[in-house]
C-alpha cells in the first residue's frame, strides 16, 4: 500500500532474464502488473491486474536488478521494462529506470503507448530505448483487437521523435487482425516519418498463453486462430522495408 | 645399456628448419616448442575451404557403414586377438585415398578386446552382440593373467562392495580402463621415438642410482613399460609404412605421427575416455610452414584436419550395454581442447583451431572428438563469433573457463573426459566416477540404511525419527554420513588405481608424460542439486517423514515453499557452496594412493538418469527414480529465471573447491538467442564472456534444432528439461499439447511441417 510518504512501492507480476528479444543482448526483464488494454491475443493474461502482484519497493527491485548488472553489463544487455503495461505505475517505472541508469545500465520500456502521456520527460530522459507495440494502425480495428485508442500510442511516438529517444517497433502480426495489406502500408508510412525507429520487429502471433487461460478460467478469444505461416510474416516485414524500415 | 639416437643432427635439421627457440631443442618440452613458434590468428572464418572430393569420399564410406552399426550396437568385433599396439595388422578405410592412415583393428568399426581391464566385461560385451568368447582368451586371463578387476575384488573391503552394490558410490573404473589419461601425442611429431625413448632412459637413469624401496621398483618398471611401448609404437607405424622414430618434417606427417601415437593408446587402453589434449595450435606450427613454403594449399591443409578427425570420430570399444546406459550411448571423449590464452597474453587461437571447428561443417556435427573450446573474454573477436555460430548451427561445443584455468593448470592445459583439467603431459589423473550425495542425506535420515533395500550400508547411527525433518538434527547426521562416505571413498579408489597401475597400466599414454609425473585423484559428486534443494526445503518449509513399517523412511511431504538451487538465491545457493566444500575437506582427510592431490567434480553429464533410478524419494519433492539433473544443473523446471540467473548460480560453486570441474549443460533455441539471426551469435558471445567473467567454469551450449524438437514431441521422456523461449516468455517443451508444439517448430524454424 503505497503512502504519501515513505519508499515508492509498486506491484510485480515476475522477473525473467532474456537473450536478444526483448532488447539489445541478454537482459533483465521485469514484468510488472495491471494493463488497461485487454489484446484478444494478450500470451500474459495473468498480468493484467494490478492487484494480483507482489507489492516490492525500488529498492527491492533495484537490488534483485544489481546482482545480474555485471552479467548483464559484460553481455551487451540491460534491463527491459514490461508487464502488464509499466506505464500504469509510472513512479514506481520511473525511479526503478532512474535508478538503472545511475547504476549504469541499459534501460528498455516495453510499452504500448496507450499511457504514454503519463511517461514524464524525467522517464524517458532515462529510458536508453522504448519498445513500443503499435498492435494495428486501423483506428477501428486497434479498438475492437485492445479495448483503447490508437491515438495515445502515436502521439506517443512522435514525442519520443522529438525527444530523440531510440525505438523499436513491436507489431504482432495476427492472421485476420493484423495483416491487411493496406493497415501495414499506412503504418510503415508513418513510422518511416519518425526519425528514431531503428527496427520493426514483425512477431507471428503464438498460442503458447492458452494454458494461462484455462488456470485463470477466462476463454482465450483467439483461441482457433492459427499463427501466421512464413510466407505471410515476410509479406508483412518486406512492406515495411519498401518504407526503408530495417524490420526482422 | 647406451642410447641409441638415429635421430641424429641430419634428422632435426631438416625436420625442425626454421623452427626458433632453444629449450625444447634440448627437452621434451611441447608447450615451450608451440610458444616460441605459433602464430596467433585474429581474423574470422572466410578463409577456411569446404570439403573435397576425396574427403566425402572416404568418410561416406566409413558413414555408410553406421546405420548397420547402430541397428546392431556393434558392426563387428575380433573377440580372439587381445589388443596391443602391434597386434592387428594395418587397416584401412580407402587406402587409395586416406590421407591420414591407422586403425584401431584390421577394418574400420571393427572393435577390439582389451581383457586385461577385466575378463567378465569382456566376455559380457562379447556375449551381448552375440560373440563366442574365445577359449584361450578364457584360458589365458582366466588362469595365467590376472587383470586389473581380480586385482580390485581382492583388496575391497566388505563395507566397499556393499557401497558400490547400493549405488552410493558408483561408476567406479574397477571393470573397465580408468581413462582421463592424456599422452602427449604431440611429442611424437616433434621429436620422434628414438629421442623421446632417449629421453626416457635418462630419467630411468636417475632411477638406477636410488635404493630399491617399493616406490622405486615400481617406478623403474614403469619406465621399462614406457621405453617398450615406445619401441611397439615405433613397430606398428612401420606396418603403416610410417617411421616414426624420427621427428615429422611435413605438416602431413607431423598429424599423421601425432595420430599414430594416440592410436597406439586407444588400441591398448579401452579406458572410459581417451581424451587428445590440445594439439590444435600445435599442428598449425607446422601447416604454416608448409604453407609458407608452398607445398600444401589450404584446401590440403583442411584436407588434413579433416582426414585426422574422420579416424577420431571411428574410435570404438567393446563396452557391455549396462556400461552403454551408465553413459548414455557408447563415448569415447576423445576431447580435444582449443583456443585459450597465453600467459604472455597472446591467444593460442591459430587458424587450425578455426580448422577443427571447420570439420563439423565439412563432415557434419558429430559428438566426437568432443570438441571444447577454452574460453576468455580476452580471445580474438573473430574466433569467439565463429565458435558461437558452430555452437548455433550444430551444438557440438562446449567450453571451459581459460580464466579459471590457466593460471592453476597453465596455458598447456588440456581436458580429459568433459571438465577434467591437467598439463599435458606434466599431470594425469586416477578417475573416480563420484559418489550419490542424495542419498547419502537419505541414509542420514535412516541411520545408515539403504532407502531402497533397508539394507545397513553405513554404520549404524540413530535414525531421525521426528514426524517432521529437523534441519540442525539432519545436517548433523548428514556430516557423519559424509564423513563415512569420503573414508570409504577415497579408500576404494586408492585399492582400485593399485590395481590399474599394476595390472593394467597405460604404458603408451605415460611414456608420452614426464616423470615424475605429478597425479590427481579425481574424486566426485552426484546429485548436489537434489541434496540442496532437500536441505533448502527443511530449512525453509516443513518436511513430513513418511516410514514403512520397518521404520524406514520411504516419502516426504514438503509443506510450504522453498528457495530452490537455480535462482540465484543465495539461501539456496549457499547450501550448494557448503556442501561443495565440505565433501572437499572430508575428502583431503584421507591419504591418497601415490600421494595423488585431491579434486572433485560436480559432473554427471551422461549418468544423471541411472543414478536417479536407483535413489528413492528425496524431501525436495522429487520422486523416486526420477533423474537428477546433469552435472550441477538445478533440478529441472526449479530453475524460474531464466538461463543467466541458473548459470549464476552454478558460478558460485568454488572452482578451487572442485578442481575436477563443474559442469552446467544449457539447452536452447534458436529465438532463445535474439529475433534477428544475425544477432545470435553475438548474443552467444556476450553469454559466454558474461558467464566466464562471474566465475562459470564449463557450459555445455545446446542450441536446438527442428529435428530435435520433432524428436521431443514424439519422445517427451528423452526431453524432461527442454526449454522453449519465445519474446519474454519461457516454457516446457514437452507439457504443451501437440497443436503448440508444432506451432514452436514452425515459429521457430520458420518452415512448414
Amino acid at each position: 500500500m503505497s503512502t504519501t510518504a515513505g519508499p515508492v512501492t509498486g506491484r510485480v507480476h515476475s522477473w525473467d532474464l532474456s537473450t536478444g528479444v526483448d532488447g539489445p543482448g541478454t537482459r533483465f526483464v521485469l514484468f510488472l502488473s495491471g494493463c488497461p488494454l485487454r489484446c484478444l491475443y494478450c500470451a500474459n493474461p495473468d498480468t493484467w491486474h494490478l492487484r494480483d502482484g507482489q507489492e516490492a519497493t525500488v529498492d527491492d527491485v533495484v537490488a534483485e536488478i544489481e546482482k545480474y548488472r555485471p552479467f548483464v553489463t559484460t553481455a551487451g544487455g540491460g534491463v527491459t521494462l514490461t508487464g502488464g503495461e509499466a506505464l500504469l505505475q509510472p513512479a514506481f517505472t520511473a525511479g526503478i529506470l532512474s535508478r538503472c541508469k545511475e547504476l549504469g545500465l541499459h534501460t528498455a520500456l516495453d510499452t504500448s503507448g496507450f499511457l504514454g502521456a503519463r511517461a514524464g520527460d524525467g522517464l524517458l530522459a532515462d529510458t536508453d530505448l522504448v519498445l513500443l507495440d503499435i498492435k494495428s494502425f486501423d483506428i477501428g480495428t486497434y479498438r475492437t483487437l485492445t479495448g483503447g485508442d490508437l491515438s495515445p500510442t502515436l502521439t506517443f511516438a512522435t514525442r519520443l521523435d522529438r525527444l530523440g529517444v531510440p525505438v523499436w517497433i513491436r507489431y504482432v502480426l495476427v492472421p485476420g487482425w493484423t495483416d491487411d495489406p493496406a493497415a501495414v502500408d499506412k503504418l510503415g508510412a508513418f513510422l518511416a516519418g519518425l526519425g528514431n525507429v531503428d527496427r520493426v520487429d514483425v512477431l507471428p502471433f503464438h498460442k503458447l498463453g492458452a494454458h494461462k487461460y484455462q488456470a485463470l478460467a477466462i476463454p482465450f478469444p483467439l483461441r482457433d486462430t492459427p499463427a501466421p505461416d512464413a510466407a505471410l510474416t515476410e509479406r508483412v516485414r518486406e512492406q515495411f522495408r519498401e518504407h526503408g524500415l530495417r524490420a526482422l | 645399456m647406451t642410447a641409441t639416437v638415429t635421430a641424429g643432427p641430419g634428422a632435426t635439421t631438416e625436420a625442425w628448419r626454421g623452427f626458433a627457440g632453444a629449450h625444447w631443442r634440448d627437452q621434451v618440452d611441447v608447450r615451450d616448442f608451440i610458444q616460441a613458434n605459433y602464430t596467433p590468428y585474429e581474423g574470422d572464418a572466410a578463409f577456411l575451404t569446404g570439403p573435397t572430393e576425396r574427403t566425402l569420399a572416404v568418410w561416406n564410406k566409413v558413414a555408410r557403414l553406421f546405420p548397420e552399426e547402430r541397428r546392431r550396437g556393434v558392426l563387428d568385433v575380433d573377440p580372439g586377438l587381445p589388443s596391443t599396439i602391434t597386434s592387428h595388422r594395418p587397416g584401412f578405410i580407402d587406402r587409395d585415398r586416406e590421407l591420414i592412415v591407422g586403425l584401431q583393428t584390421d577394418a574400420p568399426l571393427r572393435r577390439a578386446i582389451m581383457p586385461n581391464g577385466g575378463l567378465r566385461m569382456v566376455e559380457n560385451g562379447l556375449k551381448a552382440y552375440g560373440y563366442q568368447a574365445d577359449p584361450f582368451v578364457k584360458r589365458v586371463f582366466g588362469t595365467y593373467r590376472k587383470t586389473h578387476n581380480d586385482g580390485v575384488f581382492d583388496a575391497y573391503t566388505p563395507e566397499m562392495r556393499a557401497a558400490r552394490k547400493a549405488g552410493i558410490i558408483t561408476g567406479l573404473p574397477d571393470a573397465y580402463g580408468r581413462g582421463r589419461i592424456i599422452g602427449d601425442y604431440r611429442r611424437v611429431a616433434l621429436y620422434g621415438t628414438d629421442r623421446l625413448i632417449e629421453a626416457k632412459r635418462a630419467e630411468r637413469a636417475l632411477l638406477d642410482a636410488r635404493p630399491s624401496t617399493p616406490d622405486v621398483i615400481r617406478d623403474r618398471e614403469e619406465l621399462a613399460e614406457q621405453i617398450r611401448a615406445l619401441g611397439e609404437l615405433a613397430r606398428m607405424a612401420a606396418s603403416y609404412g610410417c617411421d616414426v622414430t624420427r621427428p615429422a618434417v611435413t605438416a602431413h606427417e607431423a598429424v599423421q605421427w601425432l595420430y599414430l601415437g594416440f592410436l597406439a593408446a586407444v588400441k591398448e587402453q579401452n579406458g572410459a575416455a581417451m581424451s587428445l589434449g590440445r594439439t590444435s595450435t600445435f599442428l598449425d606450427v607446422y601447416l604454416r610452414r608448409d604453407l609458407e613454403e608452398g607445398t600444401i594449399d589450404e584446401t590440403r591443409a583442411q584436407e588434413l584436419i579433416d582426414d585426422f578427425v574422420i579416424k577420431l570420430r571411428i574410435v570404438r570399444f567393446l563396452r557391455t550395454p549396462e556400461y552403454d546406459a551408465l553413459f548414455s550411448g557408447d563415448p569415447t571423449w576423445v576431447t580435444e581442447s582449443i583456443g585459450g590464452i597465453g600467459a604472455d597474453g597472446r591467444p593460442l587461437v591459430t587458424r587450425t583451431s578455426f580448422r577443427f571447428l571447420q570439420t563439423l561443417y565439412n563432415l557434419g556435427p558429430a559428438p566426437e572428438p568432443n570438441l571444447t573450446v577454452l574460453w576468455s573474454p580476452r580471445l580474438p573477436e573473430g574466433f569467439k563469433q565463429f565458435c558461437a555460430q558452430v555452437s548455433i548451427d550444430t551444438s557440438a561445443i562446449q567450453y571451459e573457463s581459460d580464466d579459471l584455468l590457466r593460471p592453476r593448470t597453465g596455458d598447456d592445459t588440456a581436458i580429459a573426459c568433459c571438465v577434467s583439467a591437467m598439463a599435458v603431459g606434466r599431470q594425469m589423473q586416477f578417475f573416480g566416477a563420484r559418489v550419490n550425495l542424495a542419498k547419502a542425506l537419505l541414509y542420514a535420515v535412516n541411520g545408515g540404511r539403504d532407502e531402497m533395500t533397508g539394507d545397513q550400508i553405513a554404520p549404524v547411527t540413530p535414525a531421525l525419527t521426528g514426524e517432521y525433518l529437523d534441519y540442525e538434527e539432519l545436517s548433523a547426521a548428514y556430516d557423519r554420513v559424509l564423513d563415512w562416505l569420503a573414508a570409504t571413498y577415497v579408500n576404494a579408489l586408492n585399492v582400485i588405481h593399485y590395481m590399474h597401475d599394476k595390472y593394467a597400466y597405460e604404458r603408451i599414454e605415460m611414456a608420452l608424460h614426464d616423470h615424475p609425473v605429478h597425479r590427481f585423484m579425481a574424486c566426485g559428486i552426484a546429485g548436489l542439486s537434489v541434496a540442496v534443494d532437500s536441505l533448502s526445503a527443511v530449512r525453509h518449509a516443513r518436511v513430513k517423514v513418511f516410514r514403512d513399517a520397518t521404520g524406514l523412511a520411504v516419502d516426504f511431504r514438503t509443506e510450504g515453499e522453498f528457495p530452490a538451487y537455480g535462482n540465484n538465491d543465495d539461501r539456496a545457493d549457499r547450501i550448494a557452496v557448503d556442501l561443495v566444500e565440505s565433501f572437499m575437506a572430508k575428502v583431503r582427510r584421507h591419504p591418497t594412493y601415490r600421494d595423488a592431490e585431491h579434486t572433485q567434480s560436480v559432473l554427471t553429464i551422461t549418468s544423471n538418469v541411472v543414478y536417479g533410478k536407483h535413489t528413492g524419494n528425496t524431501p525436495d519433492g522429487r520422486r523416486a527414480g526420477a533423474p537428477f539433473a546433469p552435472g550441477a544443473n538445478p533440478m529441472n523446471g526449479r530453475d524460474l529465471h531464466g538461463v543467466a540467473a541458473s548459470a549464476l548460480s552454478v558460478a558460485k560453486l568454488p572452482y578451487e573447491q572442485a578442481r575436477d570441474g563443474i559442469s552446467l549443460t544449457t539447452t536452447i533455441t534458436p529465438e532463445g538467442l535474439g529475433h534477428d539471426p544475425a544477432e545470435r551469435p553475438g548474443n552467444l558471445v556476450g553469454v559466454l564472456d558474461a558467464y566466464t567473467a562471474s566465475g562459470g567454469f564449463h557450459m555445455n551450449v545446446n542450441v536446438l534444432d527442428r529435428a530435435t524438437l520433432e524428436d521431443a514431441m514424439e519422445h517427451p521422456e528423452k526431453y524432461p528439461e527442454l526449454t522453449v523461449r519465445v519474446s519474454g516468455y519461457a516454457v516446457n517443451f514437452v507439457r504443451l499439447t501437440r497443436e503448440q508444439q508444432l506451432d514452436v517448430i514452425s515459429r521457430t524454424f520458420h518452415g512448414t511441417l
